[in-house]
């Protein structure tokens, strides 16, 4: 079955994005697929490289990118979200004139048609956020 | 065709169990995930709904065990794990989350 | 675009609190372009994101509460408000935005696009679409 996830919040704040990758691995254990996990609203904020949570905590971002590269999960940031909150890629930053780029491996920056899409593409849409 | 509903937030500070409670249909599940395990702690004020609720209750299970919570489960309420709330969510048509 | 999906938009905040009555609004603006069937949903304090005469401009933030008059011209023709959740917080049909979209099969006549229901009427809308998109 194909599973499409949202995730409205940021890491740590919110359980949601913790919730969200529990229910992607064991998805993906039971032999699933995610076809997408949409980040939008404060959940771009787990897109980014530059976090450093404390080494005895988990890193989500690294969690979600690990995912990502093991499983070929699709992890999309909604581009206008991502704008406000300044989660960029080298091309944005390019575009915006800002002077670096620090979208996480694994993550690509594209519209909200991405998430309608899953909605259609996938078996189930499940939405996690606050 | 039935529908997963899942809420996460403690009924002791919101209303998305109530809500999500008052739009269930026969054949339905309810999910309490992350604050919303809360709710079923057995003795507290809304157990008696979730037992009304005329449809199955579940909770997650590593949920209920970080808050402290996991050995009084109030009788009826089903644990599950990750795996578990992947099943409800492939056995139902739809998802729908109270937030 | 092969396959026809049913989604269904539920708003449950107000509006400037928070940001999800506004993201949602994007989503179904974004989404009218996929020609899927679309329906929103407003219950709880999400029936404020239609109240009449908002008026942002003194909080500094951007007011949005005209969108909802234009969702006719995407295609968007069900706004489902609970009657419940209305009548908990003193408020009427009446004291919503008129919300209209034009029928072009009846020389355009402005037909209303806010639909009163019951709560029982929106669990059995939950149960009617194929996708929910919760806010």
């Amino acid at each position: 079955m194909r599973f499409a996830l949202q995730i409205n919040e940021g890491p740590y704040t919110h359980q949601a994005s913790d919730t969200a990758y529990q229910f992607a691995k064991a998805a993906l254990a039971r032999g699933h697929e995610i076809f997408r996990v949409f980040f939008y609203h404060d959940g771009v904020n787990n897109g980014t490289r530059y976090t450093v949570p404390p080494q005895d905590d988990r890193n989500l971002q690294k969690l979600w990118s690990d995912l990502a590269e093991q499983h070929n999960v699709d992890l999309v940031v909604c581009i206008a979200a991502a704008q406000r909150r300044g989660i960029l890629d080298a091309n944005e930053a390019k575009r915006q004139g800002k002077d670096g780029d620090n979208i996480a491996p694994g993550f690509r920056i594209s519209g909200l048609g991405q998430l309608i899409e899953a909605g259609i593409q996938a078996d189930r849409l499940i939405v996690f956020g606050d | 065709m039935s529908t997963l509903h899942t809420v996460n937030k403690s009924p002791y500070e919101r209303n998305a169990l109530k809500s999500c409670l008052d739009h269930v249909s026969s054949g339905d599940t309810v999910l309490l995930i992350e604050d919303g395990v809360l709710a079923a702690r057995k003795g507290g004020a809304f157990v008696s709904a979730l037992r009304d609720a005329g449809c199955l209750v579940c909770a997650l299970g590593p949920d209920l065990s970080a808050r402290g919570v996991a050995a009084d489960v109030a009788e009826g309420i089903h644990v599950i794990d990750y795996g578990g709330f992947v099943d409800l969510a492939a056995a139902a048509k739809r998802v729908c989350a109270w937030l | 675009m092969s396959e026809m999906k049913k989604f269904l938009y539920l708003n449950r905040k107000a509006p400037y609190g928070t940001i999800y009555a506004l993201e949602s609004l994007e989503v179904v603006l974004i989404g009218a372009a996929f020609e899927q069937e679309v329906s929103l949903a407003f219950l709880d304090d999400g029936v404020f994101q239609l109240m009449n005469n908002q008026d942002a401009s003194g909080t500094g933030m951007k007011g949005f509460s005209k969108t909802y008059r234009a969702l006719g011209d995407y295609e968007v023709r069900k706004l489902y408000v609970e009657t419940e959740s209305l009548a908990l917080r003193g408020l009427a049909v009446d004291d919503l935005m008129p919300i209209t979209w034009e029928d072009e099969d009846e020389d355009y006549a402005e037909k209303p696009s806010i639909i009163p229901v019951s709560k029982a009427e929106l669990a059995e809308l939950i149960a009617g679409h194929d996708v929910v998109l919760s806010f």
